[in-house]
């Protein structure tokens, strides 16, 4: 039986300054300062703690020693939020990792929740910076010059599934799920290209990836991504990170992207997936698919027949109602996991019969949408910076220019549920415990980590918890115990009862 | 892991969704049209003043 599917995103946002330095290393320091400040727990700011970072391991079994080894991560700033959430400067960008979370409803919260953290920072920078300043933060992935930021998904996998039978298998879905989950784009990227060889495409980061798989994530990035680094008991785990997904602005898209992979990751660990949709040049088809937004391109399989994304979408749909059938889907809850396939079909269906259908639904068809009309309307050809300008502006995360807030994307979640996430934890994982000890006792907690928390409790030496389990920690385990804990050291002495 | 064992899943019943699918009429076309419209003059007000020249100042670092 499949693990619980725990994960979590990282958004890399993309930041400018207009009317100053536009240095984008102090701009993220600047905004994500301004949001901590500005927010009652800024007196026990906590930092993080690297002790049990390893990026540089890798999946496939060997560690990185003196081949091309990924860039150490330099962290300026460094937030651990109330909500379980990392806010932090990752290279040049401002980045939000959510707490953990179990389901894909939890995962469209928790990101919506960042992104209004992130608007609440743009703000709260305004009083900082100078009267002709301002930070602009955009929820994309590239910037139209051929530099791509990530938006990255994580997914506890149980540690005794074959990592080389996992990537094979899970690349079909990484190379099609664009078609309910690409963010859309103006232009083309691929190196050596003309930009207006492909006036519209359907993923923002489809052509960034050169490797099927692989370590790297700034450097020829690969569909799959062999990092090692569980955050939690490697013995019985390992964390499938994802690099290949676009930022939705889309509630469904997130919703969607998030779920369905769960769904089918689960397949993939109970060996329910098989061979079927092995791809024969995955790095080929994910352009090819995302280059032509008619959607009737098809790809080659391993077994050298074609297919189009939709025909593989719809085989994996299959599957996945198989696998539920016979498993339930209790792995992603089951009523969010039915939820999931229900409205997978509805958009495959909308895709194949009239994509204009999915345009409140589906990022790439909502600002096709736009950009169609608003080129139709002042006859502007295609490809031009002025419709790029609307690609852009799409994820501009400012209220008062975001254009995906005006394109009636449906939602998935309420405001209410949004708001609330911006301070608290989910239930469901460790993220509980981390998010209220650090609401609670903000004195007292020196640093945290995905799978530790340190505290000082005066006179003794530092105390860490372990927090190996990620399903451990939750609201049922320890609210009553964190509500009725006078003190920190209280904590601590009947954790360890 | 108890609580998967109670798995009497039926086929979930589908939505309304099927229905929303093909919007053939033209009264619904003009309704989309309409908004479209509405959806394009509201672009025109809040897109950036000078939108070529942020595009082309828009110029981010490479990232993960």
């Amino acid at each position: 039986m499949a693990l619980p599917k725990v994960c979590g995103i990282e958004t890399e946002y993309g930041i400018v300054v207009r009317g100053g330095d536009n240095n984008p290393v102090t701009a993220s320091s600047v905004l994500i300062n301004s949001y901590v400040a500005a927010t009652a727990r800024q007196r026990g700011r906590v930092d993080w703690d690297f002790e049990d970072e390893q990026p540089a391991n890798d999946a496939r079994g060997f560690s990185l020693d003196d081949s091309l080894a990924p860039e150490v991560e330099t962290t300026l700033v460094n937030a651990v939020l109330t909500n379980g959430a990392r806010y932090y400067v990752d290279h040049a960008h401002p980045e939000i990792s959510t707490p953990e979370i179990t389901t894909a409803r939890e995962a469209v919260v928790w990101d919506r929740a960042a992104e209004e953290i992130v608007r609440k920072s743009m703000i709260e920078a305004t009083t900082i910076l100078g009267e002709e300043e301002e930070i602009i933060v955009h929820k994309n992935n590239s910037d139209g010059k051929g530099n791509s930021y990530g938006c990255h998904e994580n997914y506890l996998i149980a540690r005794h599934v074959p990592f080389g039978r996992l990537a094979n298998q899970i690349t079909a879905h990484f190379v099609t799920r664009q078609v309910f989950c690409g963010a859309g784009k103006v232009g083309c990227e691929l190196p050596g290209q003309p930009r207006d060889d492909v006036p519209y495409q359907i993923s923002q980061r489809a052509d960034f990836f050169e490797e099927e798989i692989g370590l790297e994530t700034t450097l020829k990035r690969p569909i799959v991504n062999t990092r090692d680094e569980p955050h939690a008991d490697a013995e019985k785990y390992r964390r499938l990170h994802v690099i290949v997904g676009d930022a939705n602005m889309c509630e469904v898209g997130t919703y969607l992207k998030v779920g369905t992979t769960a769904i089918i990751l689960a397949m993939i660990e109970d060996d329910e997936l098989g061979d079927e949709w092995l791809l024969r040049n995955p790095v080929r088809a994910i352009r090819q698919i995302s280059h032509d937004p008619s959607l009737e391109q098809t790809i080659l399989l391993e077994d050298g027949r074609r297919a189009t994304a939709l025909e593989v979408q719809w085989g994996l749909l299959e599957r996945a109602r198989k696998y539920e059938q016979a498993y339930g889907l209790a792995c992603v809850d089951e009523e969010v996991g039915a939820d999931v396939l229900d409205r997978w079909e509805g958009l495959l269906s909308g895709l194949e019969t009239d994509p204009e259908s999915v345009a409140n639904s589906v990022d790439w068809v909502a600002k096709k949408r736009l950009i169609d009309g608003y080129a139709a309307r002042h006859d502007i050809p295609p490809g031009s910076d002025r419709l790029k300008a609307i690609d852009l502006q799409y994820h501009d995360l400012r209220v008062e220019r975001c254009l995906a807030l005006r394109a009636g994307l449906q939602t998935v979640v309420s405001a209410d549920e949004v708001a609330n996430a911006m301070t608290q934890p989910p239930n469901t994982t460790r993220a509980y415990f981390r998010g209220r000890c650090l609401a609670k006792f903000p004195e007292d907690v020196v640093a945290a980590n995905w799978d530790s928390l340190v505290f000082d409790i005066g006179h003794d030496p530092l105390r860490r918890v372990p927090m190996m389990e990620p399903l451990r920690g939750t609201a049922e385990h320890v609210a009553t115990l964190i509500d009725t804990s006078e003190t920190a050291r209280e904590l601590l002495d009947r954790l360890g009862e | 892991m108890a609580e998967r064992t109670q798995k009497s899943k039926k086929t979930p019943k589908r939505d309304t969704e099927a229905a929303d699918a093909a919007p053939a009429s033209t009264e619904t076309g003009e309704k989309l049209r309409a908004e479209l419209d509405d959806l394009l003059d509201e672009i025109d007000e809040v897109l950036e003043t000078n939108a070529e020249d942020f595009v082309k100042s828009y110029v981010q670092k490479g990232g993960q």
